[in-house]
């Protein structure tokens, strides 16, 4: 049985979406379910390795509903068999079940959404900001924020050669 | 003493100026190299463009032990303390070279996360132009910083003392105040 036909038999009512791009398998997940879904693909399924968990923000994307979307490309290491999972959330509290109970390689890459798109992952062991500076405010990626800042890279001392 | 007394192995000049020659002609940069002008630099210092022809060549990764400084590649908003705390940990007399349009002007990451011209934070003596610099651009530029602490330069450096103002670009120019303001009315017009 392939994964696709497991999961909709094991999950007739969540309101999958499966697509197709070559090899590229996509499913659409409800945000409600995710954590089940992602579960039951690791430990019934064996796709034991999370090769990436990014998000996307589709504000002002044409024919788009939802805010974000966060992507999650699961890899079975046996069979080399590849999914990649979508699942949408909104503002004004992007919040997801964070997947580090199952791969720890979600510790860094959620806080790296957290960092980039201010989408917090409850459950997750420490989640700080990764890339920028800890006191920065503004989540960048967000479609919202300029591509030059508020002023952030301006908001330093200025030393002068009596200084040192 | 008269002058026809003096050997010829022996010339006349001020200490000042003693201190200076010694100081131009014997350079210990501190490489703080980020990016890819960081390669070129590190082909200057190696065997085929030979630093040391200059008497440049000691790159030391402590700060305590240099006195040149070259920047060399872009600096992000969240290295800049740092590029600053180093800078202030380097014993005078120092001086600072920003090497490559990257650290000059932040060359083409005009972006949220890269500081634009590290002059704008810290004294800058040297501008190395180059996307990145030739090798040969850097050593005409340490030959050019050896030209400039030679004249002028004090026994004890207190000329450095009285330059209180910052030489640089302001931190904020007007281009900039004009963007954050219009980012932050569109801000509250949508909120």
């Amino acid at each position: 049985m392939s994964t696709e036909e497991a999961l909709k038999s094991q999950f007739p009512q969540a309101g999958l979406v499966f697509s197709q791009f070559r090899d590229n398998h996509r499913i659409g997940v409800p945000a409600a379910q995710l954590m089940d879904i992602l579960t039951f693909l690791k430990n019934v399924h064996h796709f034991d390795m999370l090769a990436e968990l990014t998000a996307v923000d589709y504000l002002e994307y044409e024919g788009s509903k939802d805010r974000f979307g966060v992507v999650y490309v699961l890899v079975n290491t046996q069979s080399g068999e590849r999914l990649v999972l979508k699942t949408h959330v909104n503002d004004p509290d992007p919040v997801l079940p964070s997947v580090y109970p199952l791969w720890k390689a979600a510790d860094w890459l959620e806080r790296e959404v957290f960092d980039m798109f201010g989408i917090s992952f409850s459950g997750h062991p420490d989640l700080r900001r990764i890339l920028s500076p800890d006191e920065f405010t503004a989540f960048p990626l967000r479609k919202d924020y300029p591509l030059k800042g508020r002023g952030e890279r301006h908001n330093f001392p200025v030393l002068t050669r009596s200084d040192g | 003493m008269a002058m026809k007394d003096v050997p010829d192995n022996v010339f006349m000049t001020s200490l000042d100026a003693a201190a200076s020659w010694a100081r131009a002609n014997s350079l210990w940069p501190m490489p703080f190299a980020t990016a890819c002008c960081g390669i070129e630099l590190m082909a200057t210092a190696s065997s085929r463009f030979d630093l040391a022809r200059f008497g440049a060549e000691v790159m030391r990764f402590s700060p305590r032990q240099c006195d040149l400084m070259i920047v060399a590649g872009r600096v992000a908003m969240k290295m800049l303390p740092v590029l600053q705390r180093i800078w202030l940990q380097m014993p005078e007399p120092k001086w600072c070279i920003s090497m490559g349009a990257c650290a000059c002007t932040g060359g083409v990451f005009d972006t949220y996360a890269v500081v634009q011209g590290v002059d704008r934070f810290i004294p800058v003596d040297l501008y190395v132009p180059g996307c990145p610099p030739r090798p040969e651009q850097l050593m005409a530029g340490i030959i050019a910083l050896q030209d400039k602490i030679k004249h002028g330069g004090t026994l004890n450096g207190t000329e450095f003392g009285k330059r209180t103002q910052p030489t640089g670009p302001a931190p904020y120019d007007l281009d900039e105040l004009i963007r954050i303001r219009e980012a932050n009315e569109k801000l509250v017009a949508l909120n």
